[in-house]
């Protein structure tokens, strides 16, 4: 009885310097989270806040539609499975651990699955405009919502995997993640102002590509301004990345479609 | 090409009313270069033109220093319910239409 008590003490302590560990890993505490929408001009803050302006609805409107046209040889649709059911929310907890496989899916590699295991489809190719369209759709649902990623359990490794690339020195310009987004954010570079790199706004649509991307592309077009190799997407590098980063905007809301520069 | 209109469902005889057009198109500029080094060909939407009941109350000439997916935005006044139709067409001969219909009362 006196050995479970000291065990439960241990237990607890232990917890507790977790929780303090874990609130301490985190490079901007919670009150300080700012959207990249807060780094924007306030004209394309104004086109993204204009449902009908904002040209990445052109992308939610096909994936509406996308949504109830069936595929593959199962002729099944999404809306098939998904009857009456609402995806709100669905968005803001992703990316997250597969309970059939126990891998870790973003969105793009979520509708995939489904494409491949339920409608027996080809699945889509990333930075396609139906995946995009798709993920549009169904991040838009969750407007509003806080981002709520889980971290623990099975996330776990990911959730580590993700943190140490996020701080891994890449490339010839010898930077990481962090160097730009946790310590330098809100400073000039150029003529941009650096942002704090938070994925709830994606898939976005962004000026300098004219079109509708993916996070994976958004963390491709770092690399490249860096200097560093990009990686294939739906590489497991990326979705880990994709779950630190979701852990890192904890709290902040989903925009998609967003628009950036 | 997909496209997006908003115009009021419902307006005075009379009343000014704003029209807003969104089109899904790529501008291709003819200025950029594919990933081997060839030039893409131009094609951006040359022309967009807007009927009002059959009557042009809108047309624009479109060039290749317009954004990909052009956004449109102009004043018209509503004089009888019925349909604005929108058409346009790009370098490579592909026509677009899109309607919507508008009800004026008074």
């Amino acid at each position: 009885m006196r050995r479970a008590r000291v065990q439960l003490a241990l237990g607890l302590a232990a917890l507790a310097a977790a929780c303090t560990a874990l609130a301490q890993e985190r490079a901007i505490p919670p009150g300080e989270l700012k959207s990249g929408s807060a780094f924007l001009g306030s004209d394309l803050r104004a086109l993204q806040n204009d449902d009908f302006a904002n040209p990445g609805m052109l992308w939610v409107e096909r994936g509406e539609k996308l949504w109830s046209e069936p595929a593959g040889k199962e002729r099944l649709a999404c809306a098939g499975c998904h009857k009456d059911r609402s995806m709100r929310g669905v968005a803001a907890h992703y990316p997250r651990i597969d309970p059939a496989s126990g891998k870790l899916l973003d969105l793009e590699s979520r509708i995939n699955r489904c494409r491949s295991e339920r409608m027996r489809a080809e699945p889509l190719r990333y930075e396609s405009e139906e995946l995009l369209a798709l993920t549009a759709y169904l991040a838009r649902q969750s407007l509003g919502l806080p981002i709520a990623a889980r971290i623990d359990g099975a996330a776990r490794p990911h959730f580590e995997a993700g943190r140490a690339s996020y701080h891994l020195r890449r490339g010839q310009m010898n930077l990481s993640c962090a160097h730009c987004h946790d310590a330098q954010w809100g400073k000039r570079l150029l003529s941009e102002t650096i942002s704090q790199g938070h994925p709830n706004a994606y898939p976005a649509y962004r000026m300098e590509w004219q079109t509708m991307g993916s996070l994976q592309r958004r963390m491709r077009a770092c690399l490249s301004g860096i200097r560093a190799e990009m990686l294939p997407y739906g590489s497991q590098e990326y979705l880990d990345l994709e779950l630190f980063l979701a852990w890192r905007a904890q709290g902040l809301s989903i925009e998609t479609p967003g628009v950036r520069r | 090409m997909a496209a997006r209109i908003q115009i009021p469902r419902e307006a005075k005889r009379g009343e000014v009313i704003e029209v807003r057009i969104l089109i899904q198109h790529p501008m291709e500029t003819g200025y950029r270069h594919d990933d081997v080094g060839h030039l893409i060909k131009r094609n951006v939407i040359k022309v967009l033109s807007c009927r009002y009941n059959g009557v042009e109350v809108f047309r624009a000439d479109l060039s290749s220093g317009i954004s990909a997916n052009p956004y449109v935005q102009f004043y018209t006044v509503a004089e009888g319910s019925g349909d604005l139709e929108f058409t346009w067409i790009d370098d490579e001969g592909e026509r677009g239409s899109e309607r919507q219909s508008i009800v004026v009362k008074g």
